[in-house]
């Protein structure tokens, strides 16, 4: 028994040492300054890099998270502290279902809401798609933490005078702020990496843009636009950006796992 | 620094109900409880006694379905009257839990500072001397005063509960409810807990619930003996444990039930 849980673990562990192998070994020669601080070239020529696509990347995923967290942790926190109605047991399941939804199928009402009736792709779009995937997420993450609080904390504050908003935020969201944190972070390198709500929302951009109302490149469109063209030298490149975005994303669950440590921590 | 507590202070509860929805689990119980004295309600578990000291500062009415009929009475004037604000009264009736209760968020300072702040910001100065008086009388303040700064969770359970108690104090109560302070503390704790009611009783009116009968005959002056929810006996503390009028009561005391 002990035996097959190892070897099952064992190949878990295997199936992530390769794709970090194999993206290193691929991807890692094609790192240089110029992949960072170029715009792609167009098809046939070689050189260029993705630095349109990073700025992008930071700039959708930063205002999804500027639009969906303070939905997703508002949300946790009500279901938590007064969600034991009605209401609470509706936007639970509503947040669950959505949990459970394609993110494809959020990229496509992204784009019949805003897409269409601005009249064109925009960041802005790809950004509110995000954001939708993000905040249910967020919300049952932001629940479970706060409800890991002990009872006992509450009846504390309460008993020495709190009113019940300030003991919520006071003392029950702060104590349970390492793991909101946390589950910011995770949510945040989890919608980093999409790319099917991105497709007919920011669309991608060969061009460096920061207009969030315009059409922008993201690590994970220009992966995909890369790895299905024709061309090696797009290939060569795509591996490189996968690699980079694996490299992003990994850095958010390191500071993910940086904030749990923290929980445990001094008081300041 | 604020006046001791009046001496004339005035607390009891008269024909107190505490219920569940339609479940009462205290029953009809008044009991005045006389200034400055430390008055012990004890009982076998789920006597309502518990309930009952939190029915004093009106926390039995966060419960789920906790509600009440009859009075508690705080220097004549009824705490549920609808004038009362319920968490204006909690700052004038200090509470300290079964398990310590410390903010794991908030430093030493921070933990006894806690319910000054949530009146209002005040200087500085006044908040220190504030603080360290709540932790001299909860006689903390020589294990912490080199590490105030210091979170509230590297304390033990024993320090953490005097902790409490200096949070609970800090505010100047007129009243110290303890619900079986010493449950989860070692037996220094517990003494320490215990020499402390002592103490406190000079400057404090003290309803304390414990599950010990040889701590509620230590420190307490009135002895109050539930069971089922239903105050069977009230008396001077050395008379209840000598004397007991009622056979419930000697039964209990005597342990042959609870």
């Amino acid at each position: 028994m002990t035996g097959l849980v190892a070897l099952l673990s064992f190949l878990a562990v295997l199936a992530l040492v390769l794709i970090l192998g194999d993206l290193v070994a691929r991807g890692a020669s094609s790192l240089d300054w110029s992949f960072f601080t170029k715009n792609p070239v167009p098809a046939g020529e070689s050189g260029g890099g993705v630095a349109n696509a990073i700025v992008g990347t930071v700039i959708i995923v930063g205002l999804a998270g500027l639009i969906g967290l303070p939905i997703g942790i508002g949300t946790g926190l009500y279901l938590a502290e007064y969600g034991s109605g009605r209401l609470g047991w509706m936007v639970r399941f509503v947040a669950d279902v959505l949990n459970g939804t394609p993110s494809i199928v959020v990229g496509i009402f992204a784009w019949t809401w805003l897409v269409k009736p601005m009249g064109q792709f925009s960041a802005l779009a790809g950004s509110v798609a995000l954001a939708v995937l993000m905040v249910p997420m967020l919300a049952r993450t932001t629940e479970e933490m706060v409800r890991l609080v002990p009872h006992s904390l509450r009846e504390a504050a309460l008993a020495l005078g709190y009113p019940r908003w300030r003991t919520s935020l006071r003392v029950i969201a702060r104590t349970a702020l390492a793991g909101i944190v946390t589950g910011c972070l995770v949510g945040v390198a989890r919608i980093a990496g999409e790319t099917a709500p991105l497709l007919f929302t920011a669309l991608g951009n060969l061009n460096f843009s920061t207009s969030v109302l315009h059409p922008m490149q993201t690590l994970s469109l220009q992966i995909y636009v890369y790895a299905t063209g024709p061309f090696d030298e797009w290939h060569r490149l795509a591996w490189a950006a996968a690699l980079v975005l694996m490299g992003l994303v990994l850095l958010l669950s390191l500071a993910a796992r940086w904030a749990i440590r923290q929980r445990h921590g001094a008081a300041r | 620094m604020a006046p001791p507590a009046d001496a004339r202070l005035q607390f009891e509860t008269v024909r107190l109900t505490a219920l569940y929805g339609r479940r009462a689990v205290v029953k009809d119980v008044s009991i005045l409880f006389p200034a400055h004295t430390v008055t012990a309600l004890i009982g076998p578990s789920g006597s309502g006694k518990t309930t009952f000291l939190r029915c004093l500062n009106r926390m039995h009415e966060l419960s789920e379905g906790g509600w009440i009929t009859g009075k508690v009475l705080l220097d004549g004037e009824d705490v549920y009257d609808p004038s009362v604000d319920a968490i204006r009264l909690r700052r004038r009736i200090g509470m300290v839990f079964q398990r310590p209760t410390p903010f794991p968020t908030m430093s030493i300072y921070d933990n006894v500072a806690a319910g000054l702040r949530v009146n209002g910001g005040r200087p500085r100065a006044e908040l220190d001397a504030a603080v360290e008086g709540a932790l001299r009388r909860a006689a903390l303040w020589d294990e912490v005063k080199d590490r105030l700064r210091h979170s509230a969770l590297a304390l033990s359970g024993g320090q953490q509960q005097r902790l409490c108690v200096a949070r609970a104090l800090a505010p100047e109560p007129d009243v110290l409810l303890l619900d079986e302070p010493t449950a989860s503390l070692d037996p220094a704790g517990t003494q320490h807990i215990e020499e402390l009611c002592h103490e406190l009783k000079t400057r404090y009116t003290i309803v304390i619930v414990t599950h010990n009968l040889q701590q509620a005959a230590r420190i307490s002056d009135y002895t109050a003996f539930f069971h089922l929810g239903d105050l069977v006996e009230l008396g001077r503390t050395e008379e209840l444990f000598t004397k007991p009028t009622k056979e419930q009561t000697e039964a209990y005391i005597t342990g042959r039930f609870g």
